[in-house]
């Protein structure tokens, strides 16, 4: 088990390398520059002088090579680069957003997992039922509903009409300031395990050692309990560690519309005034937490399976 | 005469399709297991042999249902018995093995667990002593190193191994009647017959009376004391293992035994014609009441 547990997380290494090298590429082919993005308004003409020293001063004006060459030697001793825009280090910028990330990321997946599991259990163990016909029907409409309309009508409702919770804002870390982002952001990954929880119980139902603990006289209930859950719970892991990991990136049009001061926030605007190594930091810190959680599952899976120890 | 232990009497089972209209592929099965006798049911897929099994079992899952007849344990109708009873009985008094030995045990569980649930369900014991006794049961059925193999998943073991726990397991409590369909099918010929010496010799030491589902004749003449011809939902013959050999009676019971290849038996060519029973039935509907081999077999004559 150790020696599995540490070549997965060996594995990340090269992973993190590629991405990194990806991303330098596509940052330095898309047009425009920071420089010219501060004359964007229109209301000032672009000094040309003016733009030659910030680029000078950035080095963007250096070769791409010499540049590249910068910019791994700084990754290899974890300096994220010097945003253009505030002059302070990415990793700082970073450093201050990613608790009300991660805040937002797990209370939306704890939310999604409490309800979608059940629910999914219960649906699956009565087909058919109205249980069954209300969540999936609950769940195809959770998928398709655009996230910023739900939040819109949430924030409506729950802020605007009823004044329960706070409509945006941070609110320093409150946990009623969480609700309403959380909910919107975790309905997706909610209807997605229900629907897939559903399919894998139904799945297992159907195999052939299920017959066999039938034929051995049990209960339906230890049935579930002895048999059924565990095989079940790989489904569920998978579905669990997909969504956490896009989680962090999916938040970027929910931090938008709640204010919410985390990552995604942070990105879409560095990518707007084109503050490139901001861009940069954080997509490689949204990779690296994909990959972490995508390891953690691997992890999780050799526990629950025997045969993936083995391979 | 001692009483039979298992008597089914008229037994009918269907695919119930909506309310009224019923398909029915179980027409009037009748037949009598003794205490400890070794009975095999043959045909071919689909005749019915393993629908049979699971309603004495009472694992039929919708949409198949029993319209009528009896299904007697011990004098007792199983049919009418209530859910919670039918458990007690299951894997309990009747056992049963099924035909796939990798996928019919849970992959996420060892052996010895699996087994071992069969001690807490129906003798109350704690899993510390469940799980000692499963490492007996391993041993009974002659796997080698019982308490390291009984904390093996499945996917370490053979296919034979797999059906020796699957043995371990119907054996578990000393049932009365084990159920065994094609126990041996999916699994290479040797092996084959140590499972087959496995069953009978176990059930032979403890009395234990087996129905056997095959559709192998060898197979079943191997073990069985009597045999029933399953064809098309109905039991068309039924004899003494020998007598059936010797002297087959219905036309179909004649076809599968002329279906057997033979050493020796070759042509001029040096090559042997395997022989089939001809055709294969499309649509049960066509067939008769009286005379359902009449529209197939080189001896059915005119439909």
């Amino acid at each position: 088990m150790l020696r599995f547990t540490l070549r997965r997380i060996f594995q990340i290494i090269p992973t993190v390398v590629v991405v990194a090298l990806l991303i330098f590429v596509i940052f330095s082919v898309v047009p425009g520059t920071f420089a010219a993005s501060l004359f964007a308004d229109g209301k000032r003409a672009a000094d040309p002088q003016m733009i030659a020293r910030l680029n000078e001063e950035f080095g963007l004006n250096k070769p791409l090579l010499e540049r590249f060459v910068a910019y791994v030697t700084d990754l290899a001793q974890f300096d994220l680069g010097t945003s253009f825009r505030t002059r302070q280090p990415v990793i700082d910028l970073i450093n201050d957003r990613m608790g009300a990330s991660l805040q937002l990321a797990i209370a939306a997946m704890v939310f999604a997992l409490v309800v979608g599991v059940p629910l999914g259990f219960l649906a699956a163990l009565r087909p058919g039922s109205v249980l069954d016909t209300v969540t999936m029907i609950g769940a195809v409409s959770g998928l398709s509903m655009p996230q910023f309309w739900l939040g819109l009508l949430m924030m409506y409702l729950f802020a605007l009409q009823l004044n329960w919770l706070p409509s945006f804002g941070y609110g320093d870390g409150s946990f009623r300031n969480l609700i309403l982002p959380a909910v919107t952001l975790g309905v997706t990954p909610l209807a997605l395990l229900a629907r897939t929880t559903r399919a894998g119980v139904l799945d297992v139902l159907n195999a052939d050692f299920i017959r066999t603990a039938h034929s051995k006289g049990m209960s339906e209930a230890k049935v579930v309990r002895w048999h059924v859950a565990r095989n079940a719970l790989v489904l569920i892991v998978t579905t669990v560690g997909l969504q956490f990991g896009s989680l962090i990136g999916q938040a970027v049009v929910i931090e938008k519309l709640f204010a919410w001061p985390g990552i995604g926030s942070l990105l879409v605007d560095s990518v707007a005034i084109r503050d490139i190594p901001v861009v940069q930091g954080t997509i490689l810190v949204i990779v690296l937490w994909f990959l972490v959680i995508n390891t953690a599952v691997d992890l999780i899976y050799a526990a629950i399976d025997p045969r993936i120890k083995q391979e | 005469m001692t009483a039979p232990l298992l008597d089914i009497r008229n037994l009918r089972l269907g695919v119930a399709l909506g309310r009224s209209v019923h398909h029915p592929l179980l027409k009037d099965v009748t037949f009598q297991i003794m205490p400890g006798e070794a009975y095999g049911l043959v045909g071919e897929s689909g005749s019915g042999k393993s629908i049979t099994s699971l309603a004495v079992m009472g694992l039929l899952k919708k949409p198949l249902a029993v319209t009528s007849g009896e299904i007697l344990f011990k004098g007792q109708n199983l049919l009418s018995r209530p859910k919670r009873e039918m458990r007690r009985l299951r894997g309990n008094r009747i056992a049963m093995i099924f035909q796939e030995p990798m996928t019919a045990l849970n992959p996420l569980s060892t052996v010895g667990r699996q087994i071992a649930e069969m001690f807490v369900l129906h003798q109350g014991r704690s899993w510390g002593e469940a799980e000692r006794l499963a490492v007996e049961a391993l041993g009974n059925v002659r796997v080698p190193n019982p308490d390291r193999r009984a904390k093996n998943y499945p996917h370490q073991m053979s296919g034979g191994l797999r059906q020796r726990v699957m043995i371990a397991m119907a054996l578990a409590c000393n049932p009365d009647l084990l159920i065994a369909d094609e126990p041996t099918t999916a699994l290479d010929v040797t092996v084959q017959a140590e499972v087959l010496r496995l069953i009978k010799e176990l059930c032979a030491a403890r009395g234990t009376a087996v129905l056997f589902i095959s559709h192998d004749l060898g197979v079943i003449a191997s073990i069985c004391q009597r045999v029933g011809v399953m064809y098309a939902g109905c039991l068309v013959e039924e004899n003494e293992t020998r007598a059936l050999f010797e002297n087959p009676r219905h036309a179909y019971t004649r076809g599968l035994l002329g279906a057997l290849p033979r050493l020796g038996s070759r042509s001029a060519h040096g090559r042997q014609r395997l022989v089939d029973i001809d055709s294969i039935i499309a649509d049960r509907s066509t067939l008769t009441e009286t005379r359902f081999i009449a529209p197939r077999g080189p001896e059915g004559g005119q439909p």
